[in-house]
């Protein structure tokens, strides 16, 4: 990359913009699954029994099951979301970004 | 309160060796089985498959790029099958399911912490990383800083773990074939030596993601299959699943909630970062994002891999639940031996093959010679892949950056790489040899941790982080990898148990929390007192590497064919 291209690219408003985009959906993203699977290991610390408790009375299934499979489930849902939209809306963005570049 | 914060600690750990070894028993003694002759007939159907496609893969491998990244032309899709690959190893489908067996909701957790780093790879590195490096993650960790001092860091950090991680698989292998095969161990060692040699040597990258691919294919069919079986002797429903089990099971109702996992906060979290972490500081998962075309690609292997990995996680869960109630206790599949000088009652070779045992129920004979070899075709692909990462970081690294400053010819960089995987291959086999006593369970937690403590600090700074230099690069990264060892050495797993003193001196098992913050601090501290000339150009470097990684200008495309 030449420092023509560079210089072009770092005032483009649209690079600005995609790098702040970016990144903060990043954290954003990155902060949810933290909180979910932080907030699952918290709960087994300090109230374990809660994990513990039926879904309905008389039921063998405990609630701990549901919310386990949503942990797995949600990582791959973010995931999806994420990569939805980068490579929709960050992806064009982008893409005008380096055409704009090679003017 | 203190008892379960211990059994917590212990549960969790013994959860990082399952993923690479399928916990306790194979590191142990075992006890050869009689020949199982399906299983090796289907093994070898496997290893016919994979070198006829070694074959045709080492007709399309001709320049470097193609060996390293098999030219950049894998997809997403294929690619997310390959990382999954990994990820599933004999270990996490044997001790994973084991765990649940023997616990029930425990080794649900267990399966957690492996799945959610993925997303935070995902949301932060895959796509830098992707857009910076050509085919290996020292590429990315010197893109700004000075070649040689970095380099030789970032190939130390990559041989170190590499090596850690070949001899846990190995010795892994060798008890695994003892118990399913009935083979010997040196036979099962140099065995896996030789297919992975010829895998790494003649079909480079292309092979051994097909090799990774197929056994993912199989193992993800294989684990289907036993799910459905078990939801059908449970007439498709959960509760009476469940319910079977719970029957079934000696500790009762007690496996569906959380046993003795409560958290010792430090352990936990320290595992966590190690899992999650480690994951992105490991050299062969941070090789596989240089074989697809470009970040968009990058990213879709993250989700597809994230969705097999944890489709895959649901299934062990089923497969445990179902070896509870289908396997425990029935005539024929359990033994008394004697451990510590007590009678223990378990499963024929042990605990860790529940689900080997729940395939002869569900599937016959037959079914049970498919799903044990492909516990060891899983081997197979994953030590085929460190060797790979391996030999890279010696010809791309040391050799063609370091000693011919970047000026070596292709061929000769092909031929130093070759050298090299020979050179790894006959190391992992006599270590793996050497070790076969050894308790190695602590090994694959010492990969990770050294992984999150040396490479990722490295890598992760000098994509996010302007004011890195070369000195604060290579001063913080050692750090992170000499304290990661020292504490483990010093920690329970290795000054106790292995080492047999009497206290920890140490601890904690895991020193993720502390050897990563050492890493990070001493990092920014060498970095940020370096007031030389060459810091300043290199953090001068920071905006154009900047624009590439956030645009993948100037990024390396996949060659074309």
């Amino acid at each position: 990359m030449n420092e023509d291209v560079l210089k072009k690219v770092q005032s483009n408003p649209k690079f600005i913009e995609l790098v702040h985009k970016k990144t903060s959906y990043g954290w954003k993203m990155s902060i949810i699954m933290l909180v979910i699977y932080y907030g699952f290991i918290l709960t087994l610390a300090f109230d374990p029994t809660l994990l513990g408790t039926p879904i309905a009375a008389g039921s063998v299934i405990t609630i701990g099951i549901p919310i386990g499979v949503f942990i797995i489930v949600s990582a791959f849902l973010l995931t999806g979301i994420y990569v939805r939209k980068a490579n929709s809306e960050f992806d064009t963005l982008n893409q005008q970004i380096v055409e704009e570049a090679r003017k | 309160m203190k008892a379960r914060l211990t059994s917590l600690t212990a549960g969790l750990l013994a959860a990082l060796p399952a993923l690479a070894l399928a916990g306790e028993a194979m590191t142990g003694e075992v006890e050869k089985q009689p020949l199982n002759i399906s299983a090796i007939v289907m093994f070898f159907i496997f290893v016919a498959g994979t070198l006829f496609i070694t074959y045709w893969a080492a007709r399309q491998t001709k320049s470097a790029s193609d060996f390293y990244t098999a030219g950049g032309g894998i997809t997403g899709f294929q690619n997310g099958l390959a990382i999954a690959g990994d990820y599933m190893s004999a270990a996490s489908f044997l001790g994973i399911s084991a765990m649940v067996y023997e616990k029930g909701y425990d080794g649900l957790i267990y399966s957690m912490g492996f799945l959610v780093g993925w997303p935070i790879i995902l949301f932060l590195v895959a796509e830098r990383l992707r857009n910076l490096g050509k085919f290996t993650f020292a590429d990315v960790a010197s893109y700004r800083l000075s070649q040689t001092p970095v380099r030789l860091f970032a190939a130390t950090g990559t041989l170190v773990v590499v090596a850690i991680y070949l001899i846990a698989q190995m010795v892994g292998a060798g008890k695994l074939i003892q118990l399913l095969f009935g083979m010997s161990y040196g036979s099962a060692v140099i065995l896996v030596g030789i297919l992975m040699m010829l895998y790494v040597l003649f079909g480079g990258m292309l092979a051994t993601t097909w090799v990774q691919i197929i056994k993912a294919i199989m193992l993800l069919s294989g684990a289907s299959f036993m799910a459905f079986m078990v939801l059908g002797k449970a007439d498709f429903s959960l509760s009476k699943m469940f319910q079977l089990a719970v029957d079934a099971h000696d500790k009762g109702i007690k496996i569906m909630e959380p046993g003795g996992l409560v958290s010792n906060p430090i352990d936990a979290i320290s595992l966590g970062l190690a899992l999650m972490f480690g994951t992105a500081g490991l050299p062969h998962i941070l090789m596989r994002f240089f074989t697809v075309s470009d970040a968009k690609e990058a990213r879709k292997s993250v989700f597809y891999a994230t969705g097999f990995i944890g489709y895959f996680y649901i299934l062990t869960f089923i497969i445990g639940f179902g070896a509870i109630f289908l396997v425990l206790n029935q005539p024929g599949m359990m033994e008394t031996v004697m451990k510590n000088g007590k009678e223990v009652t378990q499963l024929i070779g042990g605990n860790n093959m529940a689900a080997i045992h729940l395939s002869e129920v569900v599937g016959g004979n037959l079914f049970l010679g498919f799903i044990s070899a492909v516990a060891f075709a899983t081997i197979l692909a994953v030590v085929a892949g460190l060797t790979l990462s391996g030999a890279s970081a010696v010809s791309h690294d040391i050799y063609a950056s370091v000693i011919k400053k970047g000026k070596a010819n292709e061929k000769d960089e092909m031929r130093v790489s070759k050298m090299t995987t020979i050179a790894l291959a006959v190391i992992a086999m006599l270590l793996g040899i050497l070790f076969e006593k050894q308790n190695i369970a602590f090994m694959v937690g010492l990969a990770f941790s050294i992984a999150a403590s040396a490479n990722f600090p490295v890598l992760f700074l000098s994509m996010f982080w302007k004011g890195l230099t070369t000195r604060g690069a290579v001063i913080g990264g050692a750090i992170g990898l000499v304290s990661a060892v020292v504490l483990i050495i010093l920690g329970p797993a290795v000054w106790v148990d292995v080492m047999k003193h009497e206290a920890a001196v140490f601890p904690y098992k895991n020193p993720a929390i502390f050897s990563m913050t050492l890493a990070f601090f001493f990092t920014w501290l060498f970095s940020v007192t370096d007031s030389s000339k060459q810091a300043a150009e290199e953090k001068a470097r920071f905006g154009a590497q900047f624009v590439r990684a956030m645009t993948g200008i100037g990024a390396s495309g996949a060659s074309k064919h």
